[in-house]
């Protein structure tokens, strides 16, 4: 069958797909913590710079983002003195990554300043620093609170990759379109490619459901 | 030149300056994509919605399928299938710009749709009961009773969408519709200076979503929390 | 004794497997004051919302007038659930006053009195108006017509849902639990009504609550609900005084000397 075929000359896509979700998932979690984290702070030194990424990030498209990097990478290397070529895929990492990390961040300071605030009032009683506040008694509490934005977050996240294929980076996206110059049969492919991402969104989604369920057990102990 | 505007390479400020209007005539066809495609999206969200609501399987389960697919696809592939095989299958001669606003207009239904059910959800179930108590036929419950009080909890999550979908907009470059991205690009490409136009671009983008967002917060402000309220 | 206006022939209600009615048999007369009470999850509260038809039953026959409420005789005189049309013709005979009084916060308070009448009864608009009018009245609440609920109190709103029940004129009014959700200070206004409206009309009242004091002086038969079936019943002197039932005695106990 000719959609069999496709599917095997859809695979490398399909891998790079993935790789760059995976990646761009991984980077984007610790962006959100690190500048959620860090818009939270009293240190308008650490505040400034981490409410500066978020607006920029959150306030203006991925794709012109990614645009922007791809034209932009190869000039910073040059000024810092680094000749080899960088590969475009830095470029699509770096923006998928900024962009998740922008919303996850809003999603990390929601989820921590939404811990009752008679939490912190017992924390004080107890004289935790603020620190030992943070990591011991909100995150903990605040975690849970993340799980059904950030399972919305890595859908995106997932569907956002295929814009990679517009700065020449080759995905699953990519490989549709050459796919559908070479043989006109844009039918069967673009079926093909849109139940591959629904498939992958389907799996992730349940990924996502498996790991809130885990940083949600200790909800679950309470009741008899 | 482009759009019939000539640009000025003297020096970087000079060209700045002088692609700014250039852009600008590009944002004119972002603000018409975001305008219709969000329109069309509520449209359809709505009807899609309310089947996902009915009773009866045979037109829920399609409707909740469809909604699942659409959110589970990416926009870009949407907007290729609109733009290259509704022409085969139909025979219809797509625009550019008319498939654009259709692949908008279905990725963000689905997004409506959802804002829609929580909406309605978040009525408190004490006021259907009252109403089957007073025995107010289900319609006029409907009407009277639950959307007046729904539509200030989804104004907010549909003014997300919009600063959302002007976000998305650039996607439409890929298919030749001739907004802020493809005029940047299009700069970019004859002048080999990228970074200025992009820039700039980006920071548009960033000025019409702040806009949008305030826009948002002051119809949000002036409705009163508990319904849209009749004498 | 003349028919009973209400009457719960065996009728077992059901959530899930939990049984919350139990082949309950219950009376009430043309004109009776009923109190039920009981702790919670005793069936109580859904006594009333069956009644109401916010909740169906599983087995049994419920009867208001001498019409099966949530069946109706079918071609061959046999019995069969009714279908939603009977209910509406039957719902109109019950009024319920909820215990989160339930007022739709998107309406004046004339129009939240005025919006069954004039869409359901097919008032005439000025005539439903003063007819809402003269409720408020009745209610103590003249002058607050055009305000919207959140600008009243608790108290002031709970009257506002018992004029909006009375306006539908049932025969049988359902009160949920009416004061519970409401400051202490704020129980005495509403409880005023209802005593009032049971001095000076012939409605049959229904009543759910925790006031203790209330129900003995309003009654005239006060109900004990326990796991859903009722233990006790009788006029209120005799229960509260002299209740016969061990688990009567607990209940009672327990409610009016809570410090012992």
């Amino acid at each position: 069958m000719d959609w069999l075929n496709y599917l095997e000359l859809l695979l490398p896509g399909i891998w790079v797909t993935v790789q760059l979700t995976i990646y761009s998932t991984i980077l984007g979690a610790i962006f959100s913590f690190a500048f959620g984290l860090g818009k939270l702070s009293n240190n308008w030194l650490i505040k400034l710079p981490s409410a500066t990424f978020v607006e920029i990030f959150r306030g203006t498209s991925l794709l012109v983002q990614m645009f922007w990097l791809f034209y932009a990478l190869p000039i910073i290397g040059h000024a810092i003195g680094i000749d080899a070529r960088i590969p475009p895929i830095i470029a699509g990492i770096l923006a998928l990554s900024a962009n998740i990390g922008a919303y996850g961040a809003e999603v990390v300071r929601g989820a921590v300043l939404a811990v009752s605030k008679d939490q912190y009032e017992a924390a004080l009683a107890m004289n935790f620093t603020p620190r030992q506040t943070l990591w011991r008694i909100a995150l903990p509490q605040a975690l849970p609170e993340m799980m059904p934005p950030f399972g919305n977050l890595a859908i995106q996240n997932l569907k956002d990759t295929s814009l990679v294929s517009l700065i020449t980076i080759a995905d699953m996206a990519f490989l549709a379109q050459r796919l559908r110059n070479l043989t006109a049969d844009s039918i069967t492919i673009y079926t093909i490619v849109l139940f591959l991402y629904f498939f992958m969104s389907l799996f992730l989604a349940y990924l996502m459901g498996l790991l809130a369920k885990r940083i949600g057990t200790w909800r679950s102990t309470g009741r008899s | 030149m482009l759009f019939g505007i000539e640009w000025d390479t003297s020096s970087t400020l000079a060209f700045a300056m002088s692609i700014i209007p250039i852009l600008l005539v590009g944002g004119i066809t972002t603000i018409k994509a975001t305008v219709i495609g969000f329109l069309l999206a509520m449209v359809l969200g709505l009807v899609l919605a309310g089947l996902k609501g009915m009773p009866v399987k045979i037109i829920s389960w399609p409707a909740s399928f469809v909604l699942e697919f659409l959110r589970g696809t990416p926009l870009l592939i949407q907007l290729f299938f609109v733009f290259y095989v509704l022409p085969q299958v139909t025979g219809w001669l797509i625009p550019a710009f008319v498939a654009g606003a259709i692949a908008l207009a279905l990725q963000y239904s689905a997004y409506c749709a959802e804002v829609y059910r929580a909406g309605i959800e978040a009525v408190p179930y004490g006021q259907r009961e009252a109403s089957r108590a007073l025995n107010l036929p289900p319609l006029h419950t409907f009407t009277y009773i639950i959307i007046p009080q729904a539509i200030p909890r989804v104004i907010p999550a549909l003014g997300n969408y919009v600063v959302s979908i002007i976000k998305d907009t650039p996607v439409l470059s890929a298919i030749t519709v001739l907004e802020m991205l493809s005029a940047a690009s299009i700069i970019g490409d004859r002048t080999f200076n990228y970074m200025v136009p992009l820039t700039i671009v980006g920071a548009m983008y960033l000025i019409l979503t702040v806009f949008a967002a305030t826009l948002v917060r002051i119809i949000d402000a002036a409705l009163p929390k508990q319904g849209i309220p009749l004498k | 004794m003349s028919n009973p206006i209400v009457k719960f022939d065996k009728v077992t209600k059901r959530f899930g497997s939990f049984e919350v009615l139990r082949e309950l048999d219950f009376e009430v007369q043309q004109g009776e004051k009923v109190t039920i009470i009981g702790p919670s999850g005793s069936g109580k509260s859904t006594v009333l919302r069956v009644l109401m038809t916010l909740e169906p039953i599983q087995e049994g026959v419920v009867y208001v007038g001498d019409q099966p409420l949530w069946h109706e005789q079918s071609d061959n005189g046999e019995l069969v659930p009714a279908s939603e049309k009977h209910l509406r013709s039957m719902r109109n005979q019950m009024g319920m006053v909820f215990q989160s009084f339930n007022l739709f916060p998107h309406m004046t308070v004339l129009r939240n009195i005025t919006e069954a009448p004039i869409n359901v009864l097919k008032i005439a608009k000025k005539e439903a108006r003063e007819r809402a009018q003269e409720l408020l009245d009745m209610v103590g609440l003249a002058d607050q017509a055009n305000k919207y609920p959140a600008q009243l109190s608790g108290g002031q709103q709970q009257r506002v849902g018992i004029a909006r029940a009375l306006a539908m004129r049932p025969k049988v009014m359902l009160f949920d639990e009416p004061t519970s959700a409401l400051d202490p200070e704020l129980v005495g206004e509403v409880l005023g009504v209802i005593r009032r409206l049971a001095t000076e009309h012939d409605l049959t009242m229904l009543l759910v609550t925790h006031e203790m004091e209330f129900a003995r002086q309003f009654s005239d038969k006060v109900c004990f609900f326990d796991q859903g079936k009722i233990r006790e019943s009788g006029p209120p002197d005799k229960i509260f005084t002299a209740p016969k039932e061990e688990r009567t005695q607990e209940f009672l106990h327990a409610v009016l000397h809570p410090n012992e």
